[in-house]
């Protein structure tokens, strides 16, 4: 089956800097595929490439096997990282706007529905909290129905109770059957959204596949945590590797009830012991070397 | 107040602008072009006291060999064409030249009987011609000039508007990303620019026309034409300017260059369209190049129409001119539209 959307051998190159290097992947239809990796990845890039808006130095984009052309901008809702709108317009006057550009233009109510716009509606759209106009702009991207909608960082700068607002209309779109390409920089809301994720590093893509997957191939153990405090002094002869954090540590093992009768051994308190599975921010660690959100 | 926090902005802001090499040439060439425009228009010989518009044989020149009076100091002789004199005959009748003088023939002249500078430059033709000259009396009252400088006044009020409100608006949408989001939907830069310009076409027609009717009630002006076709030529050339200042704007994406370019067009267009004054007597060519701006083309109708009561025929040619303007602009503009600022 054609694949919705597929990347092949993309470049972008900048004067001194090779922002996409070679990057190709496929989402298909109904899938929602998450391109993760730090600030300056190339991920705005890679994503700028596939809508259409930023020309690529090689490599192609296909939109259900063709070229970008007239299908794609009428069947593709974009929700850009950084965007301006036209000022001295409400919330409503705005989504009327955009849904007179297309020709299958969804019912305005529709979408204030959809994106929970309803008590800001006739709200000038400067005077939005961050959360509000992100709504606002996803509202937008899904003005023309969209078949595959591009969601660029949505939830960078929101507060937690925000996000989750948002992640809660991901999901709602995400049962619609579109097609979602994601960027974030959010590893736990790439795992909690995405079916398939691309982590991306200096241009280049490291890994891809279902979150759970990619985890499980790399890992096979979980990490306990400890606040530093309470380790302090204890983990020169600790028997297991021990990565120390600016604030806390964490025991990375396979062994649970081992690692837990090394710490009581050693009178360590375990009041505020925490223990997770990996996760994808770990996978980069482990992929990079590095830390993800530096 | 700290001195030392002022004068670190105050070198960041001479850097700043320093650096921004296209805003320091425009606010270098802008007074340079002014001054320069002022030097052509009036520069050369001392102004002359009496205009007189002179028919002259075929193949004959401005000499006084032809007529003692040429030789008249502080006279300013314009030959015109045979096809011209009716034209200049209504001028006379309007005080707009002091005398007509046809040469072809035995001499003969036209003055009007109620113009003191006619009556002037009459007698010094007299005195030259030992009072040999056949004499063809105009009557008239003279074109006051708040009749001659309204349509100057409102023509120069809708170029400003529909440069800058066209122009600074579109690079104040590409600089902050507006135009780049239109870009991932179906507009083409056609419609954009389009829909930009009728927008800016109501607001300065109808800003125009309410003007318009509140100087009629409060300035009471000449319009010896009718007003419809006066609306036409306002729209006509509001097309053809809004289209000038959307082309402007179609790849700039700074906003102090855009608005230094918009006043290098608008500035030598507000001096040489004959907003204030007429250009009958600066160089041929500069007269030439005026008639390829818009806002010339725009006055040069209106007044016909306001003050001559000219037809829908009679001002035709301006109207197509205007209409070539506007498709030109705009063709330009669509074809070479940045819908990014980087």
């Amino acid at each position: 089956m054609t694949p919705v959307l597929e990347v092949r051998e993309l470049v972008k190159e900048y004067p001194g800097v090779r922002a996409v290097d070679g990057v190709s992947f496929s989402i298909a239809e109904g899938q929602c595929f998450g391109l993760l990796g730090p600030n300056g990845a190339g991920k705005t890039t890679t994503v700028e490439m596939m809508e259409g808006v930023t020309r690529p130095t090689s490599g192609s984009v296909l939109y259900r096997g063709e070229p970008l052309g007239p299908r794609f901008r009428e069947e593709a809702g974009i929700q850009f990282q950084k965007t301006s709108l036209q000022e001295f317009l409400t919330v409503r006057e705005t989504l009327a706007l955009f849904s007179h550009l297309y020709p299958r233009g969804r019912e305005v109510d529709a979408l204030i529905e959809t994106c929970a716009l309803g008590e800001i509606a006739d709200r000038d759209n400067r005077k939005l909290s961050g959360g509000q106009m992100q709504r606002l702009l996803l509202a937008i991207a899904l003005a023309n129905d969209p078949q595959v909608l591009f969601l660029d960082e949505p939830t960078t700068g929101l507060d937690p109770q925000a996000r989750h607002n948002f992640w809660d209309l991901i999901r709602t779109i995400k049962r619609e059957r579109r097609t979602v390409l994601l960027t974030t920089h959010y590893m736990e809301e790439a795992y909690f959204l995405c079916d398939v994720v691309a982590i991306m590093d200096r241009g280049r893509i490291i890994a891809e596949g279902p979150p759970s997957r990619l985890l499980r191939e790399h890992f096979d153990d979980v990490v306990l945590e400890l606040p530093r405090e309470d380790f302090s002094g204890e983990a020169v002869d600790f028997p297991l590797p021990v990565l120390v954090a600016s604030d806390r540590v964490e025991i990375s093992t396979g062994d649970v009830e081992g690692a837990l009768r090394a710490l009581l051994d050693r009178g360590i308190p375990l009041r505020h012991l925490r223990i997770r599975p990996r996760n994808l921010e770990d996978l980069f660690l482990e992929l990079t070397g590095r830390e993800l959100r530096t | 107040m700290s001195p030392r926090r002022l004068l670190a902005v105050w070198h960041a802001r001479n850097l700043e602008f320093l650096r921004d090499r296209s805003t320091l040439i425009f606010n270098f060439l802008f007074p340079l072009a002014l001054v320069v425009a002022f030097a052509v228009i009036f520069g050369g010989q001392p102004r002359a006291l009496f205009k007189v518009d002179v028919v002259l044989p075929a193949g004959a020149a401005l000499d006084a060999r032809l007529h003692p009076f040429l030789d008249t100091r502080y006279v300013d002789f314009v030959r015109i064409g045979p096809e011209d004199v009716d034209a200049t005959i209504r001028k006379v009748g309007r005080h707009e030249t002091d005398l007509l003088l046809d040469l072809r023939t035995a001499p003969r002249y036209w003055v009007n009987e109620d113009s003191p500078k006619g009556y002037l430059a009459e007698k010094l033709l007299l005195e030259s011609a030992g009072g040999r000259a056949t004499r063809e009396p105009v009557f008239g009252a003279a074109v006051r000039y708040v009749d001659w400088l309204l349509p100057g006044i409102l023509g120069m009020n809708m170029m400003f508007s529909c440069l800058f409100g066209v122009g600074y608006v579109v690079v104040r949408y590409r600089k902050s990303g507006f135009l780049r989001r239109l870009s991932a939907t179906p507009v083409t830069a056609f419609e954009f620019g389009a829909a930009q310009v009728l927008s800016r076409l109501l607001l300065t027609v109808s800003v125009t026309s309410l003007l318009y009717a509140a100087l009629a009630l409060l300035v009471p002006f000449r319009n010896e034409g009718s007003t419809l076709l006066l609306l036409l030529v306002a729209v006509a050339g509001a097309l053809a300017m809004i289209s000038f200042g959307f082309m402007m704007a179609a790849r700039f994406a700074s906003e102090e260059l855009a608005n230094g370019a918009i006043n290098l067009a608008s500035w030598p267009m507000m001096l040489l369209s004959g907003v204030w004054f007429s250009l009958e007597g600066a160089p041929a060519w500069l007269q030439q190049a005026a008639k390829a701006l818009p806002l010339t083309q725009m006055l040069v109708a209106a007044r016909a129409v306001m003050l001559d009561g000219a037809s829908f025929a009679d001002v035709l040619p301006h109207l197509g001119w205007l209409a070539a303007m506007t498709l030109l602009f705009l063709g330009i503009a669509a074809s070479g539209f940045r819908w990014r600022a980087d």
